[in-house]
């Protein structure tokens, strides 16, 4: 397995990305520079947080027409793993890979903080070796992660079983519709989130419970390939 | 005339020299130096460049008092940034910068260009930026415009740092109406290099070309650096305000750190206050050369602008390059590949001179030497003001508490010292994902990459102190800031300081700032912490009130095995809280303190501090980091704001345990007063395992530090003190919880 | 002809609009009782050449549609000025 991970002008969370994939993962991670245009010898694509392209316009409004975006479409397809992390997050929303958008924090204000997710959703290849219901810590760090979605694309969400993440009960750091913080595509093969897994990969860090994210992808790619 | 500017003979008939703040004497000095009458633009570049603010005319003889050398100091004071050694060929980079004019008037911008430019001047060393911190003042928080002041300044600090990508992992806010309408804003930023990749701010080898690089120049906060210097608060809005571009400084950062490791970059130097001006004179100042520069090759985003402008213009993210010659494709490059701008302006030469060109015509030609060795020092006259010899010596009993349990919360909800996550939940502490110690604790911790070291820093000061007693308040501020470090389990390597005053034409400011950098000096010398950089602002005044004097100290301490790293939040039930350093202080301990100043605010400044001992301060903290190197200890807390029951209070709601304390005797209403609230320099409370209790003790009594047991971690959630077998306060965990964390938000609402 | 679109950029009304919603807030509080609701939006003057009025209007559209906004959350509308030599 190999990944890749995109780097755009701006991007700050490339290089911590890159750390936590080899650490927790132990697979070759490259660091993919925005113009690149064939993503097709990488099996896991992460579209890392930071600030493309300084947020100007709206966050991820100008990255997602970045050349190598048409590369992370096809390769969605082509059902490879993709994964934003919050500025990642936007650009897939703009690029229209998953749906919604993300809008300013209802505090108005930029929040870092250790947040409480619940897994909704354990049956997806990030999501594999989590628990049904289990709650889990992991930081956030971001001025628009409010997630919003219309009425008719919520319910599709709860339908599909789309929704991965929420933000745990009494406390929603941002104001997102139904507490979300994470969703999957409705193929679950490319997923977004606000909270950062790769900050959570290390005791030191506050937080471990990042770290089954990523080695969940490696158990999903390794049984489809059956590989051991 | 093309740019309609006026004569030569005009600037001086005119006394146009006047209005860019040069003196009669200065302007007389100038013709002296050139030899003949120097024309506008000529006259604007020096009336910068011998500015407070670019030439230090009041501070720099006393800042040569400081201690600058040490075995770990790779640079000292001159450089962009000060450097010190942490083993391994690694060293750490750092220095910490005032931006409190700019910040006064426009607050989210001000603060943001702050912490770009000391960011740049990290980078501008070779060194990646790995961390920032900020030391805040504002006034009270009733007060409007004040709280628009707080918060936009917290959120232009954010907003700069967040989206560059430096984790914001500590510093400290203070309020106080003395600093109402005065804000001070210093910002640290600490970056790691290996030691053969240091870059430095000259310019060297004649022929070789001189390279803008970064941002177009437009007309930006011309004069800045001259308004920073005055109390005029009709000059200081003249200036445009600067606006900063982090997402333009993130690509800089990445593409100059590219270009360095390149090994082609002869010197380099950031381009900020007084732009062009400042960075060129000081780069061939350290080489002893001279430069020629064309101002019509300089990228700029506005037209028609003259020499002069383009000299003095202060647009942020900019950075004036020398390269090897013949190696200008690497930066065209690199620069490209970043999307920005990288343009020859000229080139080294070796006639000592800064010529000046715009297209054919020369606009200015100055010795380098007299723009910058030869600027002129204000002798400052020094008075010891009045108010020092009207402190009383006693405080009188009436200021006793009558009610512990009131003023503990009052306490915790005062803002300086209630927590500050409003303000740092802003912040992004975590990019890099090597932050191991986030805001809140005593000190941050960060992790060297690729290396088991880490290193602990903290942003420390108190005006208060300072004001009551300038030699002890400085020595204090550098003894708080090392003690901090040793808390979280460093030992103190160096210092940065930004050196905040009030108005330095008034002797008695000058004897402020001068008595205080003795008593800095003097506990840099003990504890061993030289000072490898820094900055000083003065004429910090509002409405004819100066600030406290305020020396912000920033320091860097190195931890060499992570399993040292200690916070201030207790962790088991059953353990013991040690008290080490002075157990029973004297009433005195109250003078300067926060609770007299929430007690009786009238008579907060009224009564006399108590001496600092540096002896005893470093064998405190050579015990305290004895005892964490053993793992002998859970946590640990340095006593400052608010003294023993605030910091007691403190450990308990960050490890969310219950504290039973239980105090010595006291004989009077006064001493339980002092020994609950009292701000007795050097403490340090210690989390310690029963069974570790005995040998802390002994290691403390060998090294003739008082130490006792005081307090017990408990599962019930209470704050309970006892005195006597006594139950005098007892407050639910929930209820001081309370009071200490939502009081700013509050606030703020 | 040389044209100047003034395009303004609003949050869709469904849309919650928490600066809108911050800034309604402080008027009331500056005793502007009279204010029922406040949007916040974005304003930006983008000046092209184009063959025609049509041309123009056809361009704008597609700026929006593509870049300026993002249309499941934002509407916008815009006028069109010559912009004389």
């Amino acid at each position: 397995m190999k990944a890749a991970v995109i780097s755009f002008p701006g991007s700050n969370c490339d290089q911590d990305a890159i750390k936590a994939i080899v650490s927790t993962m132990q697979i070759e991670a490259d660091l993919v520079w925005h113009a690149h245009t064939d993503l097709s010898s990488y099996d896991l694509i992460l579209v890392p947080g930071g600030f493309s392209y300084g947020d100007y316009l709206r966050s991820g409004a100008i990255a997602r027409f970045s050349p190598v975006m048409e590369a992370v479409a096809n390769e969605a397809q082509r059902g490879k793993f993709v994964i934003g992390i919050c500025n990642g997050f936007q650009i897939l929303t703009e690029a229209g890979l998953l749906p919604g958008a993300l809008r300013r924090n209802e505090s108005l204000q930029f929040q870092c903080e250790m947040a409480h997710l619940v897994v909704e959703n354990a049956s997806t290849p990030f999501t594999a070796n989590y628990h049904f219901r289990e709650e889990i810590i992991i930081p956030i760090a971001h001025g628009e992660g409010n997630y919003y979605a219309d009425e008719a694309t919520l319910d599709e969400l709860v339908q599909n079983d789309q929704i991965v993440f929420r933000y745990a009960d009494g406390h929603n750091p941002n104001g997102s519709v139904g507490s979300i913080a994470g969703i999957v595509n409705k193929k679950g093969n490319v997923l977004g989130m606000m909270p950062h897994p790769e900050r959570a990969v290390h005791t030191l860090l506050g937080s471990d419970d990042g770290s089954k994210l990523f080695t969940s992808m490696l158990t999903t790619w390794r049984e489809m390939h059956g590989v051991r | 005339m093309a740019y309609g500017e006026p004569s030569a003979q005009e600037v001086k008939d005119q006394k146009i020299y006047r209005t860019f703040g040069l003196t009669d004497a200065e302007y007389d000095q100038i013709v002296t130096h050139m030899d003949r009458l120097p024309n506008y633009v000529e006259t604007g570049v020096f009336s910068v460049m011998w500015s407070e603010h670019c030439s230090y005319k009041s501070s720099r003889p006393v800042l040569r008092r400081f201690p600058t050398t040490g075995e770990r100091v790779l640079q000292g004071p001159g450089e962009n940034a000060g450097i010190v050694d942490i083993g391994d060929q690694l060293a750490v980079v750092f220095k910490m910068e005032s931006h409190n004019h700019p910040t006064a008037i426009e607050p989210y911008q001000g603060a943001a260009t702050g912490v770009g430019g000391i960011i740049r001047d990290v980078f501008t060393m070779g060194a990646r930026p790995i961390a920032l911190l900020n030391s805040l003042r504002f006034g009270t928080l009733e007060d409007a415009h004040n709280r628009y002041l707080f918060s936009h300044s917290v959120a232009g600090i954010g907003g700069y740092g967040n989206c560059i990508g430096i984790p914001t992992v500590g510093g400290e806010v203070v309020f106080d109406d003395r600093y109402s309408h005065n804000p001070l804003v210093n910002a640290m930023c600490v970056g790691v290099i290996v030691h053969d990749k240091i870059a430095k701010g000259t310019a060297s080898g004649i022929g070789n070309p001189v390279l803008v690089v970064g941002a177009k120049t437009g007309r930006d906060g011309i004069h800045g650096a001259t308004f920073a210097s005055t109390q005029d608060p009709h000059a200081k809005e003249r200036s445009a305000v600067q606006v900063g571009d982090p997402f333009m400084e993130k690509l800089l950062l990445e593409a100059c750190l590219e270009l360095i490791d390149t090994g082609k970059v002869v010197g380099i130097q950031d381009m900020g206050a007084a732009g062009l001006t400042s960075s060129s004179a000081e780069m061939a100042s350290r080489a002893g050369s001279g430069l020629i520069l064309d101002v019509s090759k300089v990228p700029v985003r506005e037209t028609g602008m003259s020499p002069y402008e383009m000299m003095l213009s202060e647009s942020q993210e900019r950075m004036l390059v020398v390269m090897k010659r013949g190696e200008e494709d690497i930066a065209y490059r690199i620069f490209e590949k970043w999307g920005l701008e990288a343009t020859v302006i000229g080139q080294v030469t070796d006639d000592g001179f800064l010529t000046i060109v715009d297209g054919e015509d020369i606009a200015a030609k100055m010795p380098v030497t007299a723009l910058v060795d030869d600027a002129p020092i204000a002798n400052r006259p020094s008075m010891r003001p009045t108010y020092l010899d009207t402190l009383e010596e006693v405080i009188p009993a009436s200021l006793a508490s009558t009610d512990l349990h009131h003023d503990l919360l009052a306490l915790l909800s005062s803002p300086t010292i209630a927590s500050k996550e409003w303000v740092y939940n802003q912040y992004d502490s975590m990019v890099r994902t090597e932050t191991f110690v986030r805001p809140g604790s005593d000190a941050a911790v960060v992790g060297i990459p690729d290396s088991k070291k880490a290193i602990a820093l903290v942003t420390d000061g108190n005006g208060r102190q300072v004001y009551l007693d300038p030699y002890e308040g400085g020595a204090m501020a550098v003894a708080e800031a090392a003690r901090n470090l040793v808390c979280s389990g460093a030992k103190p390597l160096a210092i940065t300081d930004c050196l905040n005053y009030g108005n330095p034409e008034k002797a008695e400011i000058f004897y402020q700032f001068e008595r205080s950098i003795d008593g800095l000096s003097e506990a840099c010398r003990v504890l061993d912490t030289p000072v490898i950089g820094g900055n000083v602002s003065l004429y910090n005044e509002s409405h004819g009130i100066d600030i406290y004097p305020t020396p912000i100290v920033g320091m860097v301490g190195l931890i060499e095995n992570r399993e040292h790293i200690t916070t201030s939040a207790v962790k088991y039930v059953g353990d013991v809280l040690l008290l080490l350093g002075e157990i029973q202080p004297q009433p005195k301990a109250l003078a300067g303190s926060e609770y007299l100043a929430i007690k009786q605010p009238q008579n907060a400044l009224s009564y006399a501090m108590p001496a600092i001992d540096l002896q005893k301060e470093k064998a405190l903290q050579d015990v305290t980091l004895a005892a964490i190197q053993q793992g002998a200890v859970q946590a640990a807390h340095d006593l400052s704001d608010g003294g023993l029951l605030v910091a007691l209070a403190e450990m308990g709601i960050d490890g969310g345990l219950g504290v039973t304390v239980t105090l010595p005797d006291t004989t009077d209403p006064l001493s339980l007063t002092a020994l609950c609230f009292g701000e007795q320099p050097s403490r340090i409370l210690l989390e310690v395992k029963p069974a570790d209790v005995e040998h802390v003790q002994q290691l403390a009594d060998k090294a003739g530090v008082t130490c006792m047991a005081i307090a017990k971690v408990t599962e019930q959630l209470h704050f309970e003190v006892q005195q006597n077998t006594k139950q005098i306060l007892c407050a639910t965990l929930e209820e001081i919880t309370a009071s200490w964390r939502d009081s700013i938000r509050r606030q703020m609402q | 002809m040389k044209v100047q679109a003034k395009i303004f950029v609003t949050l869709k009304g469904s849309v919650l609009d928490p600066q809108g919603v911050a800034v309604t807030k402080a008027l009331h509080a500056m005793k502007y009782e009279q204010v029922e609701d406040v949007r916040v939006g974005k304003y930006l003057e983008v000046v092209f050449d184009v063959e025609n009025d049509s041309q123009a209007h056809e361009l704008v559209a597609k700026m929006c549609d593509q870049l300026l906004t993002n249309p499941v959350i934002e509407k916008y509308t815009y006028e069109l000025v010559e912009v004389l030599a």
